[in-house]
């Protein structure tokens, strides 16, 4: 706590090591910037000055061998982790001493590594706790059933059936989300985090688990998303297939600092991204 | 009976136990009203009303939020007590027994729900077993205060109120209320079996109209992974606190009733035990199920009473404790736990078929 209230007030100052960002995003603002973001746990440093801006409408990659730091990355920007060092700005606002739900509401939304789905409620009423921030009734119109109750009641239901569509999942609707196959529970997880209305979405290894076919459908599925919901979206995956098909900008951290950034093209033949993932070449 | 197939289980439940509830007490009022019943149960009806509403507020946070309280019975006295002073208060302006009695409840609704706000505000920021650790403690500081806490009211219907030392100044036509350790000793007795039940169904209709709307799925959802209700942006202390305030202000009005249907009542009726006799009920009818709720706090509450469990009475906790080891290694066994789930996965292929959710 006192950490946080310590660290001075931001500046702005320009950063050059931010990545290119794809061309019709170009003369917009990027919706996310990370400016030299980083994070100690006690004398460990699990994050160091990350640099990184996503536009708006891109869909980016962070990659990187196990205990790279990704997901502390994710819980950085979803304020999980408060950040010891940097700055994240989401559309150009500080997310400074903002909390978990405050930044969800900013427009961030993510899925997690290890599913957690409200595993004891339906697969509707999970999108419908996503959509809780849309939905607007008191705790009073609800208890006494006052007409706002059921208007708002029929919004969240179409909103979330229609949401539960994108990925042929009204059927399910019904069904105790603990009780889905795995391959759904992700793809549910997706659909909740796009009920909060994000203007970017974070997947933490969205293809974790799923056979080859699937993982197509999911590529297919996440660039639709991007196109219908005019969203950015930034991944964490280790399927090379996934990311370097669908990815424009990919990020690679290594022992907590980027180590290339670039195109799927520039990363595949980047030697110190081959060094990080195959090991170094042996000298003879 | 085809439209009731055709609702949501979660709906069609909730319909069912309001219907067995108004089933019980059409069945039971005209024999109150006869005077069939046997004078022991006649007399355990206010109460069973009472415990039935304690044990449904309580698995409001317990079955519903998630979180453990164990001083729940404290909310129960907080109420008691607010409301007997506040029916004493007005029992010359407000004649008519019944209307005086839902007064009384509101009051001790609210009085409850403050003290709910009021511990609530520092402890539900906590994550853990500190729920459960200070609501112990608030049960018993509950009891000390009340115990120590005289009321009376003056000539002028001006309530007084001193606490550890009795009230010397009531003056001319003025009476004590709650007399410290002694607590109420003459209460006028206007609660009834009607009473009793409007609550019963008003509790029902507020935990079940508050589940299934907008803050009983956040409830539900921080209940089930905060982490990730927080990432949708939910405010986890407000809604934990929603559930907590709304199960304190039920048992205060529970509390209510009670003490307006005894002819006496003192804090220590409401101590340590109380609480964990009301968890037993909430744990044996089923987390979240408000129907066993209802079935266990009935039946729990007259079984001790019956003559053939009369001798048995002094073993009542330790019978409850036996009973609740025994239902954690039911409900835990595999094989146990295998059988159910055969019924739900019928249950759900029945309602997949069914369609849509109402």
């Amino acid at each position: 706590m006192s950490e946080r209230q310590k660290r001075p007030p931001t500046k702005l100052v320009p950063v050059p090591s931010v990545n290119k960002i794809p061309e019709r995003d170009i003369n917009k603002a990027p919706i996310l910037e990370c400016q030299h973001l980083g994070i100690d746990f006690g004398g460990l440093t699990a994050v160091n000055d990350f640099n990184m801006a996503i536009g708006r409408t891109e869909i980016a990659g962070l990659i990187g061998p196990n205990g790279a730091g990704k997901t502390t990355v994710f819980n950085l920007l979803t304020k999980v982790y408060q950040p010891t060092r940097g700055t994240i700005l989401l559309d150009g606002v500080d997310t400074h001493n903002m909390t978990t739900a405050q930044v969800n509401k900013a427009g961030i939304a993510r899925t997690f590594q290890n599913i957690r789905l409200f595993n004891n409620l339906s697969v509707e009423d999970n999108v419908k706790v996503g959509l809780h921030n849309q939905v607007k009734y008191g705790m009073f119109q609800g208890v006494l059933r006052l007409p706002g109750y059921w208007k708002e009641e029929k919004r969240a239901h179409e909103s979330a059936m229609e949401l539960l569509r994108i990925f042929d999942m009204e059927d399910l609707a019904s069904h105790q989300a603990g009780s889905l196959p795995y391959g759904a529970q992700r793809r549910l997880e997706i659909v909740r985090a796009l009920a909060t209305n994000p203007s970017l979405l974070l997947l933490d290894e969205p293809a974790a688990g799923m056979n080859p076919s699937e993982t197509a459908d999911l590529m297919d599925n996440i660039v639709k998303i991007r196109d219908t919901f005019h969203i950015a979206v930034l991944l964490i995956e280790h399927d090379m297939s996934l990311v370097m098909g669908i990815c424009e900008g990919i990020c690679v951290l290594n022992f907590g600092e980027i180590i290339a950034k670039g195109t799927p093209d520039e990363i595949k033949n980047d030697p110190q991204v081959i060094e990080a993932y195959l090991g170094k070449k042996r000298e003879v | 009976m085809n439209k009731l197939k055709r609702l949501s289980p979660a709906t069609r439940s909730n319909y069912l136990t309001y219907l067995g509830v108004i089933l019980a007490f059409a069945i039971l009022q005209p024999m109150a009203a006869g005077g069939k019943l046997s004078p022991t149960l006649q007399g355990q009806l206010v109460p069973i009303c009472a415990y039935v509403v304690m044990t449904l507020s309580l698995n409001l946070t317990v079955g519903v939020l998630g979180e453990l309280s164990l001083g729940h019975a404290g909310f129960m006295s907080v109420g008691a007590f607010s409301g007997a002073v506040a029916a004493s208060a007005l029992q010359y302006s407000i004649p008519n027994g019944g209307l005086r009695l839902a007064v009384a409840m509101v009051i001790g609704a609210v009085f409850a729900g403050i003290v709910g706000v009021l511990i609530s505000v520092p402890v539900l920021r906590l994550n853990g077993d500190y729920l459960a650790i200070v609501t112990l403690a608030f049960g018993q500081i509950i009891k000390s205060i009340v115990e120590n806490l005289y009321v009376g009211v003056d000539g002028k219907g001006m309530l007084h109120a001193s606490f550890l030392k009795p009230l010397t100044s009531l003056g001319e036509g003025g009476r004590m209320i709650v007399n410290g350790p002694m607590g109420i000793p003459n209460i006028a007795e206007i609660s009834s079996f009607i009473a009793g039940f409007i609550l019963i169904l008003i509790t029902l209709a507020v935990i079940f109209n508050l589940v299934n709307s907008r803050a009983g799925r956040a409830i539900m959802a921080i209940r089930d992974n905060r982490i990730a209700a927080e990432s949708v942006g939910l405010n986890i202390t407000k809604y934990k606190m929603m559930a907590f305030v709304t199960s304190a202000a039920l048992a205060g009005a529970a509390g209510t009733l009670f003490a307006l249907g005894q002819p006496a009542i003192v804090a220590s009726k409401f101590d340590f035990n109380t609480s964990i006799l009301i968890l037993v009920y909430v744990v044996l009818g089923g987390q979240g199920k408000m129907w066993g709720s209802i079935i266990a706090a009935t039946f729990l509450t007259v079984l001790p009473e019956t003559p053939a469990m009369r001798g048995l009475a002094d073993y009542r906790m330790l019978v409850y404790a036996v009973v609740l080891i025994v239902v954690m290694l039911v409900t835990n066994s595999p094989a146990i736990q295998s059988f159910f789930s055969r019924f739900q996965k019928e249950a759900e292929r029945e309602n997949g078929k069914g369609g849509e959710q109402a």
